[in-house]
């Protein structure tokens, strides 16, 4: 059975559908649900990848590049203001965090 | 061509059991290890693919320097396992009709499509992999065609960098510094006192 790119779409779509399954029930854990965007972005990488290699165009591959570099700083600005929240609060639940009341 | 069926249900399999159990396991500590082993995972589908010098970056950057970040932080927190998982029932309906939408909308937008068709002509088409390795062809486009991009990228890390120093950097009290204006302008009447000491009597 030949593996096509439908394969990798549907891995792909159903990684990024656990990340955000992972968002909602872990609504105590802000560290969780940063590793469930990460799994997603991870999804939207694979998603470039295989289409970048089944439609023969390398941009795909540079794009996915540039989001590794995006999740990097994304999970270490979150991870900075996770720990300052952290420092001044005691808490890390999400419900508790309502100061700016949004 | 059966092998590459079989290493590929193998590695999906895998990667979306560790994505499950990233977002059930009950210690964070353990989340953190999974996300680690599915990004080991996934790079492997990237070799599959043929992507090695992506999945040996991401290889790089995830399993080296982000989930070494995660795992800092977990530890460094240490927030008990137990509390976090107060309310999981309560979200449960909700994430798991927001999770099933949209895998139906996925699903319904895969099954009304069909091959996709390539470019007449690629924007940068994937050389011959017997003649160009895929890390020199990823440079010959990254530092050519998207070179302004890539500096981009570099600010946005250096950003990065900068916002995590300042938001968790702490002015400790106890560290000493020199302060010059402070040294320059201390006087000689207000920290020198001349007395006159009677012989035999003390101050």
């Amino acid at each position: 059975m030949h593996i096509g790119i439908e394969h990798y779409l549907t891995l792909a779509a159903t990684l990024f559908i656990l990340g955000v399954f992972g968002i909602f029930i872990n609504r105590k854990n802000v560290i969780t649900i940063l590793m469930s965007i990460e799994l997603m972005l991870l999804a939207v990488n694979i998603n470039l990848v295989a289409f970048s290699v089944y439609l023969h165009d390398l941009v795909g591959q540079i794009f996915a590049m540039f989001i590794l570099t995006v999740a990097a700083a994304e999970a270490a600005i979150g991870l900075a203001i996770l720990v300052v929240y952290h420092r001044n609060r005691g808490t890390i639940a999400v419900e508790d965090i309502n100061m700016m009341k949004g | 061509m059966i092998v590459e069926s079989l290493v590929f249900y193998m590695l999906a399999a895998v990667l979306l059991a560790s994505a499950v159990m990233v977002i059930s396991a009950r210690n964070p500590v353990h989340s953190v290890l999974f996300l680690i082993f599915a990004f080991f995972v996934a790079a492997g589908l990237f070799v599959l693919l043929g992507a090695e010098f992506l999945a040996m970056t991401l290889v790089i950057v995830y399993v080296g320097a982000v989930a070494v970040l995660f795992m800092f932080v977990v530890m460094m927190l240490d927030v008990t396992a137990a509390e976090l998982r107060r309310g999981v029932s309560r979200y449960l309906p909700l994430g798991a009709m927001i999770g099933l939408a949209l895998l139906a909308e996925l699903v319904m937008v895969m099954s009304r499509w069909g091959k996709p068709v390539a470019l007449a002509k690629p924007d940068s088409p994937i050389p011959p992999v017997d003649q160009v390795t895929n890390a020199h062809a990823i440079g010959h486009v990254l530092y050519t065609q998207y070179v302004y991009l890539f500096q981009a990228a570099g600010v946005v890390l250096l950003i990065a960098m900068i916002g995590a120093i300042v938001l968790t950097l702490r002015g400790h009290s106890s560290t000493r510094r020199q302060n010059i204006s402070d040294q320059v302008n201390r006087k000689t009447e207000d920290v020198v006192a001349l007395r006159q000491v009677k012989t035999g009597e003390g101050i």
